[in-house]
């Protein structure tokens, strides 16, 4: 079944061509990684996803279970089951572990905060009291981030580069956690330019220049994307972006 | 009618403060309604000497030299009704190896026409600890004027710890001016947290002059303003001695068409002794707003959230 669906989606932000007539369906129940190199998008599909502040599409919908979502703003988007874990996290002054774990909570409920904290390694008794403020480092803050996530049990979960920022040891608890995320109904968008960790989902999309340009088994386009777009051609041939050289094609 | 204890117990609980307190009997206290004194109690060790005046109370407040107090002392402050003036002059001692942690509430609840007036002189002797807390808790008419000055020295080997807090009620008219001079390898700590809103007129001046080798000090504002609200921050931060370090922290939250200014000084005449500063003022954070949102709270609430933790 179908969860989230963008049609023909196109953004143009201070002049520039961002997203150019994308198209994306996450199924239920999956976890569909869009993989693609350095600005390739990924991100601003994230945002105009989630329905961030100046990310409104120039054209396209989005509909979340066949309902169109596109002029919702973040909120309500968010009240309907969509939430965004940002690659780099906002910090708060003030505002405890505890209490940012659990303004997304439907109910609040220790225990589960305490089980999110453990799901991202992090000991509870340790971090629950602790402030979110620049006295955490990037990869705890991001781990915070990932255990709010998990806490607020949200259908869909977009999961901008999880894997950005965190030591190689700590990546294996991230794509459990990623799998765990799965396992307790979420579906999941994960933006990643790693084809290894791509590899964890049901379905892979490739993004280059704001479309996506081949979507298919994990392993097969993280392939691709390792043989043709590493070193990424938009880059060496800046004219991809003007569309006058064409992106590779699916 | 409630008797001016009750009411002021009252409002001291609204304040955030605990009236049990005021009947613990290891527990020093001290409550003042406009000039008379209605509470106190003392405990061994500390001299706390009230006198009233006509439009006030001067206090002379002394920790004997050794002694720590062990539980902090609780003052209350306050005028229940609608008018009034109040002014409190302390004279506070807190001598060699000395130790001790005040919480002040001062309370304005039905302010029309108020005017509260602090001064203190506190020296902190030798190897002593002064850490003063003060919280305060207003109306919502604005009708009040606050000028709380102290001029503070520090020490050797000593610490001192201020928390300003004006984050319930209106604000109204608040000018505060705190002056400190540190000895060698003492610790200064100053902070205030104050939010403004209808026309409130905020202005704090923090001064710290590191004057003793390795000495310490940290000036930290938050403020958040809103509707016609205006601030003016002034950080003064002075280092003058070998191996001094200090620095000046500043974040001023702006909504609506309120005006705030951040004037950190920071003078350095020691090449040894180091002073940074950050300073920012600006509307709230779209991002922490935005990250609030996606988890499901509305915009506004969620600028609440963000105001809220700054202030705490």
């Amino acid at each position: 079944m179908e969860l989230v669906r963008l049609e023909d989606i196109s953004l143009n932000l201070e002049g520039r061509q961002i997203l150019r007539g994308l198209g994306l369906s996450v199924k239920a129940g999956t976890i569909h990684s869009v993989l693609g190199s350095n600005a390739a998008g990924k991100s601003t599909l994230a945002y105009v996803l989630m329905g961030c502040a100046g990310y409104r599409p120039q054209s396209g919908r989005i509909r979340l279970e066949g309902d169109d979502i596109t002029e919702l703003p973040i909120s309500k988007r968010s009240q309907r089951g969509i939430t965004l874990a940002w690659q780099e996290p906002a910090r708060f002054e003030g505002l405890t572990v505890k209490d940012y774990i659990s303004v997304g909570m439907k109910e609040k409920d220790e225990g589960l905060i305490k089980e999110s904290l453990h799901e991202v390694l992090l000991e509870p008794t340790e971090y629950m009291n602790r402030v979110v403020d620049k006295t955490l480092s990037g990869g705890e803050r991001k781990r915070i981030e990932l255990a709010a996530v998990f806490a607020m049990k949200p259908k869909l979960a977009i999961l901008d580069e999880p894997d950005s920022g965190i030591d190689i040891l700590a990546l294996d608890n991230i794509v459990n956690l990623i799998k765990r995320l799965k396992k307790q109904g979420t579906s999941v968008v994960l933006i990643t330019h790693r084809e290894e960790v791509s590899e964890i989902a049901d379905i892979t999309s490739l993004m280059c220049s704001g479309c996506i340009v081949k979507e298919g088994k994990p392993k097969e386009v993280g392939k691709y994307f390792k043989e043709k777009c590493l070193p990424c051609p938009t880059k060496i041939y800046p004219s991809f972006m003007d569309g006058k050289i064409k992106v590779p094609a699916k | 009618m409630m008797p001016d204890y009750e009411l002021m117990l009252d409002a001291y609980s609204k304040a955030g403060g605990v009236p049990a307190v005021f009947k613990d009997s290891d527990v020093a206290h001290l409550v003042v309604h406009r000039n008379k004194v209605i509470g106190s109690h003392l405990i061994p060790g500390l001299v706390l000497t009230p006198k009233e005046t006509e439009t006030g109370v001067n206090i002379d407040f002394r920790v004997e030299k050794g002694v720590k107090i062990e539980r902090p002392v609780h003052l209350c402050f306050g005028i229940i009704p609608k008018e009034g003036i109040q002014e409190i002059n302390i004279k506070a001692s807190v001598q060699d190896g000395a130790g001790v942690k005040l919480l002040a509430h001062c309370v304005f609840p039905n302010a029309v026409k108020v005017i509260h007036k602090m001064q203190a002189d506190i020296t902190i002797g030798d190897n002593a600890y002064y850490e003063y807390n003060e919280v305060h808790f207003h109306g919502d008419t604005g009708g009040v004027e606050v000028i709380p000055r102290a001029r503070v020295k520090v020490g050797r080997h000593s610490r001192l710890v201020t928390n300003f807090s004006l984050v319930h009620g209106r604000v109204g008219t608040f000018d505060l001016d705190y002056d400190t001079e540190v000895l060698d390898d003492s610790v200064l700590e100053m902070t205030a947290r104050v939010y403004g809103y209808g026309d409130d007129l905020i202005k704090i001046r923090e001064a710290g002059r590191l004057i003793g080798a390795n000495s310490r000090g940290l000036i930290k504002s938050r403020v958040a303003v809103k509707d016609n609200a205006q601030s003016e921050i002034i950080n003064e931060l002075t280092a003058t001695a070998p191996h001094a370090r200090g620095h000046v922290d500043c974040i001023e939250v702006i909504q609506g068409r309120a005006r705030a200014q951040a004037i950190p000084i920071v003078n350095v005449t020691h090449e040894l002794a180091k002073v940074t500063h950050e300073a920012a003022i600006g509307s709230v954070d779209k991002k922490q707003v935005e990250t609030l949102m996606a988890r499901g709270v509305e915009e506004e609430k969620a600028i609440d959230i963000v105001v809220s933790g700054l202030l705490k």
